[in-house]
């Protein structure tokens, strides 16, 4: 049962995968696709497959995975199902590192998500702070509306500093805000698969401990959890993810609200499989997403964080119901 | 053992003490328990024993070595602790609940064993949750909720046990169970230490009581030396008398119908207060 589940997932995620490659502005047949994977065929053909959907396509699913592991992880450490790097201001935290380090000069692609991890690093312990001091954080809305302020202030940075910009140095204040995989290149897809790959690591070999931490601050301590520093780790692993994802993509809600409820409505229950599914889930619906984004109106492009939180929107406020 | 000496705990931004000096024991082998009115610092022992708050002066010891130089694994498979508040948020089938009563034995990687699954089974039976196994904790009422609690502090292990309002929500049969559940655990070797309101039921279960009152022990020993009329009633400022219960024998505390006063002493009304 539980290997059907996860052989049906990769079959979806493939074939649309799949569908990514074949559909856009240049519908191309499987055969076609598959001749210029291998270099063959139409040279044309070859260029687009391999020079632009195969990179749009590989960062969208590792962005969609990372994206899905960050919420799966925060929503169980924090006991929060509304939680995800989006809404709790992570990822506009990392956003502004980015941007900041972007106008500073910094181009390497391996040292910009550095200053976002700092910057979203910094967003959850403010998010946290004021969720404290606004009745603690055991009330999830508090949390989430602290989010939400931080996420205000730091679109209010980004488009302060992007207002300054020249326009060819740094990419625009929509790009960041609404989240893009279309210009992705590979030395930055290793760079970003390099944090995913350690910030997933991280947060399978803690799964057991979310177990343990969703049960509540002193349950957790009762079990022998040392939780302070377990939070702290598991926040740390989230935000090192999500942050990648902001530097290499720009600002892509909902993804970590929406994939960790698809992943338990099928009856996953322990963490470490739920991370794990929600990588599966995250760059699934990402590609999907990114499909829609691509096709839907022909020859504009829609921002892939608008599809999302298209998506997402209506989702919170189904879940939102049920907290109240 | 559980000891308590001398322990001061004060919480942040609180402007007094939630315990002052206050020292007790919970030997392997008896069944102690702590009552008190509200605020009076029970949970806070709890607290301090699982060293969410740090006592200001004096500490804990288990089996003779202070709680600081415990792991807190290696402490939580010693001690298991009910702590008084809990609520789910994520659905989960009351056997995975329990589960994680190994989880202090397990290793990051580590499947659980033939042992972990038969202590599980075992707490499930003990508890009372064996055919609950496949249900959903949030799909619980307030009895079963706490019994799987309590299930999950028995897979946890070790020989000494702490558990703070047990029998919050259970009705008499399943309260009764609990306290003979816990007066057996006692009885099999291990320390059992009990928060609770229900003063009667720990006078006939309970070796030894300890009564707390603004922080401070305000008289400890065996049921009957507790369980003064004169010290109750100051304690609880509400008038009351002790009378001896006629089927078991034990002193059994009986509330007066009355009122308090703005001064904190109480008073009865008559007539009951003839008896």
């Amino acid at each position: 049962m539980r290997g059907a589940l996860w052989v049906g997932g990769l079959i979806v995620l493939l074939v649309l995968c799949a569908l990514a490659v074949a559909l856009g502005p240049v519908p191309l047949g499987l055969g076609e696709v598959w001749d210029a994977l291998m270099g063959e065929g139409d040279p044309n053909a070859v260029a687009i497959v391999r020079a632009i959907r195969l990179p749009r396509l590989t960062l969208a699913v590792i962005v969609g995975a990372a994206l899905g592991m960050a919420g799966a992880a925060l929503q169980g450490s924090l006991r929060n199902a509304l939680a995800e790097p989006y809404l709790l201001g992570v990822s506009g935290g990392a956003a502004v590192g980015a941007v900041l380090a972007f106008g500073a000069g910094v181009r390497d692609a391996s040292t910009i998500p550095i200053f976002a991890c700092l910057g979203g690093g910094m967003a959850v312990g403010a998010v946290l702070l004021i969720a404290r001091a606004a009745g603690g954080r055991a009330d999830p809305r508090v949390l989430i509306m602290a989010g939400v302020i931080m996420g205000a202030f730091a679109n209010a940075v980004i488009m302060v500093v992007l207002a300054n910009a020249p326009p060819n140095t740094v990419r625009g204040a929509v790009w960041w805000m609404m989240g893009s995989v279309a210009d992705a290149g590979w030395a930055q897809i290793r760079w970003l698969a390099a944090y995913v790959v350690v910030g997933a690591a991280a947060l399978l070999f803690m799964a057991r401990e979310i177990d343990v931490l969703a049960l509540g601050e002193e349950p957790a301590a009762a079990l022998g959890l040392d939780v302070d520093r377990s939070a702290r780790r598991i926040y740390l692993a989230s935000s090192l993810l999500a942050a990648a994802t902001v530097a290499a993509a720009g600002l892509i809600g909902f993804v970590g609200l929406m994939v960790p409820h698809i992943v338990r409505a099928f009856g996953v229950r322990r963490h470490r499989a739920i991370v794990a599914g929600a990588a599966l889930v995250g760059a699934a619906l990402l590609v999907a997403a990114d499909l829609v984004a691509r096709t839907a109106m022909p020859p504009a492009e829609l921002p892939l964080g608008a599809v999302t939180a298209l998506l997402g929107v209506p989702f919170f406020l189904l879940r939102i119901r049920k907290l109240t | 053992m559980i000891h308590f000496r001398d322990v001061s705990a004060k919480y942040p931004r609180a402007t007094r003490e939630a315990l002052s000096g206050v020292s007790l024991t919970a030997p392997a082998g008896a069944f102690t328990a702590v009552v008190g009115p509200n605020g009076s610092g029970k949970s806070t022992l709890v607290r301090v024993l699982l060293r969410r708050l740090a006592p200001r002066s004096g500490g804990a010891e288990i089996d003779g070595r202070p709680l600081e130089t415990f792991d807190a694994r290696e402490l939580a498979r010693r001690v298991a602790v009910v702590p008084q508040r809990e609520s789910a948020v994520f659905s989960l089938p009351v056997h995975e609940y329990v589960s994680l009563g190994r989880y202090p034995h397990e290793g990051p990687w580590r499947a659980a064993t033939q042992r972990d699954v038969a202590l599980v089974d075992r707490a499930m039976d003990d508890a009372g949750v064996a055919d609950l196994a496949t249900r959903d904790i949030l799909a619980l009422s307030g009895g079963e909720w706490q019994r799987a609690r309590i299930a999950r502090a028995l897979a946890q292990g070790g020989d000494a046990m702490v558990l703070d309002e047990p029998t919050t929500f259970l009705d008499v049969g399943h309260e009764m169970g609990m306290f003979e559940l816990l007066a057996s655990l006692a009885r099999a070797g291990r320390a059992v230490l009990v928060i609770s309101h229900q003063l009667n039921l720990i006078a006939r279960f309970a070796d030894a009581m300890v009564l707390l009152h603004d922080g401070k022990v305000a008289a400890a020993g065996a049921p009957a030396v507790v369980m003064q009329a004169t010290t109750l009633e100051r304690v609880y400022q509400w008038p009351l008398v002790v009378t001896r219960d006629p089927a078991v024998g034990a002193p059994a505390l009986v509330p007066l119908r009355g009122h308090r006063h703005s001064s904190g002493r109480a008073s009865a009304t008559t007539p009951e207060s003839s008896s």
